[in-house]
């Protein structure tokens, strides 16, 4: 595990209500740098909410979220530029189907960096090498397959060289065949030093590259710790329940 | 004299045709021209407004929906008339043809509004997320991802709404305008005698016939591959 130094992602008691319906009851994620935590919990925990707050897709109604020491939710904090520190990977890729590959990888660095289209097109090229799609530079998304899609969404959250990437089921989209490919991708990224937060249920892949776990159920946070002792010696009973459940 | 004769001699009459063409022929140029200014006000107008709805501005949005469903449900003829004839009695006198070109605009801008507005929101939510997150601003997610896929949801709707309406030119004859059908039937009045409306109807049909071609080929071309 990775020494606990000042958090990169430092979400407190974080509070989230859509109308009556509490879906986060005062979270905390604290996420040091370098760290790969994995969000797991059942449909309908609060997960999905949880990763958005982190960037303000959605308006936390409670508690308090630092990128990096700076205050996400202070209304000094210019949010578009924390966004862009912050890398979202979705469910369903949501690449832009009207650009090509390498479009939606540049599209920010152009509109949001400002590069050039020459510096922005070598900087796509590089990430899309990255995750290995080089060739697949002018293809459109609906040319692709899943796989290749996600690795795209992810080399369009590179692009902007975020400190730390939020991923949302990356790989719950995909058939079982292509999961893999984007799963080496993930593996690369936290060789590579990469702070990242995953909802994922892909529990082999978390026993494998996960630093820590947090078992989310009812917009509360059940259990935490090192992958290993979550899977195998759960201590809550609620996480026990969860953990069976996926394995059959 | 046969039917077929005298058939010829209502429809087909090669002297009045040869009396009357140049006539008629000198109101294409006010039909395309109308019709091209329609074009182009309505849809930029409808898209504006498509756009300005799209900030969730709910007094702005109650005002935009209210004028849309209005002009939607007016017979253009209608709005024409009251127009031409009720401005002037507070003080405003229109040219005719100016009259048409902002009655057929402002039809044509209500159902581009509508178009452009189902466009925007079949755009997937998820869409905007991903822009944002990678810092865009609301502006740029809207120029940049939502609109150009709004657009190309819109167009096979907007090519059509937008040739049918632009045919309503020919009601400009109700208000003297000297568009093709307006000269059509002032010389079928002096003639006693149908040919110069066969005279117009084949002038329609050479004119709206590319733009129907046209929108056609534009479908295509803006139709993507989508999984
Ligand atoms: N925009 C919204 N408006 C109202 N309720 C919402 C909204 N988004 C989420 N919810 C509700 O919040 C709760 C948590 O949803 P969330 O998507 O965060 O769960 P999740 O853990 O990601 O589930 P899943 O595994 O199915 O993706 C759900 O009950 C959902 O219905
Ligand atoms: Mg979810």
């Amino acid at each position: 595990m990775p020494e606990l130094g000042p958090f990169l992602l430092e979400a407190r008691g974080v509070r989230k209500a859509f109308g009556t319906n509490e879906v986060l009851k005062g979270v905390d994620l604290l996420v040091a740098p370098r760290e790969l935590v994995f969000l797991i919990g059942p449909s309908g925990s609060g997960k999905s909410t949880l990763l958005r707050c982190c960037n303000r897709l959605e308006e936390p109604t409670g508690g308090t979220i630092r990128i990096g020491g700076t205050d996400l939710l202070s209304p000094r904090t210019d949010i578009n530029r924390m966004r862009r520190q912050v890398g979202m990977v979705f469910q369903s890729f949501n690449l832009y189907p009207h650009l090509t590959a390498l479009g939606n990888v540049t599209l920010a660095l152009r509109k949001v960096m400002k590069r050039s289209r020459a510096e922005a097109d070598e900087i796509g090229m590089d990430n899309l090498r990255r995750v290995g799609l080089a060739e697949k530079a002018a293809s459109y998304p609906g040319e692709l397959s899943g796989g290749q899609q996600q690795r795209v969404a992810i080399a369009r959250a590179l692009a902007l060289e975020p400190k730390i990437i939020l991923m949302d089921e990356p790989t719950s989209a995909l058939d079982p065949e292509l999961v893999g490919s984007v799963l080496a991708v993930v593996r690369d990224l936290r060789d590579a030093g990469m702070t990242m937060v995953i909802a994922s249920h892909e529990m082999r892949f978390a026993r494998e590259a996960a630093d820590r776990v947090l078992f989310l159920d009812g917009g509360v946070v059940v259990e935490e710790g090192p992958a290993e002792a979550i899977f195998t010696a759960p201590r809550e009973e609620r996480t026990r329940r969860f953990l069976h459940q996926v394995r059959h | 004299m046969s039917d077929w004769d005298r058939f010829v001699s209502a429809f087909l009459n090669v002297n009045v045709a040869a009396r009357y063409w140049p006539d008629i022929l000198a109101g294409v140029a006010v039909t395309v021209l109308i019709g091209l200014a329609v074009v182009v006000t309505g849809i930029l107008v409808g898209l504006g407004l498509a756009v300005l709805r799209s900030l969730g501005n709910r007094f702005a949005n109650l005002l935009i929906v209210q004028a849309v469903d209005v002009l939607r449900s007016l017979p253009p003829l209608v709005i024409i008339l009251v127009i031409y004839f009720g401005l002037p009695n507070v003080g405003i006198a229109l040219p005719s043809f100016v009259v048409l070109w902002l009655s057929l605009s402002a039809v044509l801008a209500a159902f581009a509004e509508e178009v452009f507005w189902a466009g925007i929101t079949a755009v997937p939510q998820g869409q905007w997320m991903a822009a944002r997150s990678t810092g865009l601003t609301f502006g740029q997610a809207l120029t940049s991802v939502v609109l150009p896929q709004a657009v190309r949801i819109a167009i096979p709707p907007l090519t059509n709404r937008t040739i049918s309406i632009t045919k309503n030119t020919a009601l400009g004859s109700a208000i003297g305008v000297s568009e093709i059908l307006g000269r059509a039937m002032s010389a079928q009045s002096f003639a006693g005698n149908a040919t110069p409306l066969t005279i117009a109807a084949v002038l329609y049909v050479l004119i709206f016939i590319p733009l129907v071609v046209a929108s056609r080929s534009l479908e295509r071309r803006y139709a993507w591959r989508r999984r």
